[in-house]
């Protein structure tokens, strides 16, 4: 039988010769990733407390939903994290300051590698699969009996591919792509993504992981990309054990194969509450004059070095508008060293941008940018639902952090095409 | 615990959504995080229809739409429970949030066909052994898929954690 990569995957960790979608199937998994608010306690469950664990060299502890603590509650949890990663002996603890938001983590250090099963109980998981792991978000109690058993299970299901051809024209991003892919495809519910095509070579792993943590949005289960020369290259050196990329077999079936020509995808935002089917070109919106009072660069989406690059070179020389907070967010500590280094962050704050720590922050909503009721914001983060960043009678935009960017200087939803043009012009 | 006997009829009365794709920030907000429970309750599902939570009693059941439960991973259905619903079925059900079912012990069933033959207020019942949704008000009957023994041992059990304290883990 026929398999697609998620489906190989699964199929090697769980003994079996091959899977079938619809399949049940109780796995191994290579690692284990937990964020802070698997050790939250609420009012009326006790907090996790681990007596044993069945492989602490596969489990990592990432701190990031919510860092530094902004409350008693989360501080203990980051304690209580950091007392089981000591007494278990888990692989890694990153720790406030060492650390950022886990999916960058994940990539920066190669915790991840080809023809791996990797599960976290955050839903963006599935950003690792541009490193061709098979990686999807479990739920926490989930991830706690896997930390503790070592095994979990999943539907095996069937997939739908995006082929990739052609690539970006100026001005558009991977945020962009996504944002096509919404609005043309729809979701893809029930369904694994896999994502390969001659126009992958185009994007750099930076727009890669965008594209993949997106993929999420579609509602897709794994969502897969090939294990090409970027990642070969990638991984050599960072890699700390031998792995085996896997490869769909020429004649795994789809439910649907889409092909993609990145050279038709233009700047594009979508509007509150919804992504999927719900956008509009920037182009439109840009002409319905939406005031905006926040605008948010950040995320395990896009709060890489490449979104400060595009972000400080959109503001420079130049000033955000009186009304509007422009925060912007490092997927990492990793990244925003590099930011400072290269200059992004100094122009960004003399902009009059607010450059934080690393932390999940304002994309979750829980801290360092909360929504008022009736304010308006525009994120290249990951959701724009109702409620996401704060008040649920706020509204949320999503574009690129180039639209983000060109936004925060004009006060309304604006195209960034004539700041990229001047950035062009000035390099 | 549940004990397998107690998956076979669960009957109350239906509450209807029949929006597809309520998402997890408007069944558990994040604004209502560090609330106490009362509180917090009340914010369940009240960007989608306000006041909703308090009208909710033990025993009820949820009809809801394709996709239920999409979005972030939080544990949303704990606090359906604690609000007292006492099993879901829907269109479709999203895949994290299935799983969040099964492992804080929400009985549920993937039936199509569900919504157009519930209104809301209608006596209805799930039958998690047999993959079963019945309106037994009006006499009308579906099956869904029925769930794995495996996931529905979870949910008899009371839950991933339960199992867990059970087997010396926690």
């Amino acid at each position: 039988m026929a398999m697609t990569m998620a489906q190989k995957v699964l199929a090697a960790h769980s003994g079996e010769k091959s899977v079938v979608p619809g399949q049940l199937v109780v796995t191994d998994v290579d690692l284990v990733v937990m964020a802070d608010s698997v050790f939250h306690q609420t009012a009326d469950r006790l907090p996790v407390d681990l007596k044993k664990v069945a492989h602490p060299g596969r489990v990592v502890v990432l701190l990031d939903h919510a860092v530094p603590a902004p409350t008693v509650r989360t501080a203990l949890a980051h304690k209580r994290a950091r007392e089981h990663a000591d007494r278990l002996g888990f692989r890694w603890l990153a720790d406030v300051g060492r650390g950022g938001i886990e999916h960058q983590l994940i990539i920066e250090h190669a915790l991840a590698l080809p023809g791996q099963l990797v599960a976290c109980n955050d839903s963006h998981t599935s950003s690792a699969g541009v490193l061709n792991c098979a990686a999807r978000g479990l739920g926490m109690a989930d991830i706690v009996q896997l930390v503790c058993t070592g095994k979990t299970w999943y539907k095996v299901s069937p997939a739908v591919k995006f082929t990739l051809t052609g690539a970006l024209p100026f001005g558009s991003y991977a945020k962009d792509i996504f944002l096509h892919l919404a609005q043309t495809y729809g979701s893809q519910e029930g369904h694994d993504v896999e994502v390969d095509g001659p126009g992958l070579a185009s994007l750099s792993l930076d727009a890669r992981a965008t594209l993949a943590t997106m993929c999420t949005e579609l509602n897709a289960n794994f969502v897969m990309f090939p294990a090409d020369q970027l990642i070969r290259d990638y991984l050599a050196g960072r890699a700390d054990r031998p792995f085996e990329p896997v490869q769909a077999d020429p004649d795994a079936e789809y439910d649907a194969v889409y092909e993609v020509d990145l050279s038709q995808v233009r700047p594009s935002v979508a509007r509150p509450d919804a992504m999927n089917r719900n956008v509009a070109p920037i182009t439109t919106v840009a002409g319905e004059r939406v005031r905006i009072d926040q605008a948010f660069v950040g995320s395990c989406a896009n709060g890489k070095l490449s979104d400060f690059e595009v972000a400080a070179g959109v503001v420079r020389g130049r000033k955000v508008a009186d009304h509007v907070r422009f925060l912007v967010t490092p997927a990492s500590q990793a990244v925003y060293l590099e930011a400072l280094k290269a200059g992004y962050i100094q122009t960004l704050i003399e902009a009059g941008a607010i450059v934080t720590n690393s932390t999940c922050g304002a994309c979750s909503g829980g801290h360092m940018g909360v929504l008022a009721p009736g304010e308006v914001c525009i994120t290249s983060s990951t959701r724009n639902y109702k409620g996401r960043m704060g008040s649920a009678d706020a509204r949320i935009y999503m574009g690129s952090s180039a639209t983000v960017a060109a936004s925060a200087i004009e006060g309304y939803i604006a195209d960034p095409a004539p700041y990229l043009e001047a950035m062009e012009r000035s390099a | 615990m549940i004990g397998p006997a107690g998956l076979t009829r669960i009957t109350g009365r239906a509450w209807v959504f029949s929006q597809d794709y309520i998402n997890t920030d408007a069944l558990m907000p994040r604004s209502g995080y560090d609330l106490p429970p009362k509180e917090q309750d009340a914010l369940v599902l009240s960007s989608v229809r306000p006041g909703w939570a308090s009208q909710v009693r033990a025993g009820d059941l949820l009809i809801a739409g394709r996709n239920f439960g999409t979005g972030s991973s939080r544990p949303a259905v704990t606090l359906l429970t604690r609000l007292g619903i006492a099993g879901l079925v829907c269109e479709s059900v999203a895949e994290i949030f299935f799983r969040n079912c099964v492992s804080y012990a929400m009985p549920v069933l993937e039936c199509p066909g569900c919504l157009a033959m519930t209104t809301e207020g209608d006596t209805v019942s799930l039958n998690l052994e047999a993959g079963t949704y019945a309106n037994v008000t009006t006499g009308e009957s579906r099956s869904g898929p029925r769930m794995p023994a495996m996931l529905r041992d979870t949910i008899a059990a009371g839950g991933a954690y339960a199992q867990l304290r059970a087997e010396g883990y926690m």
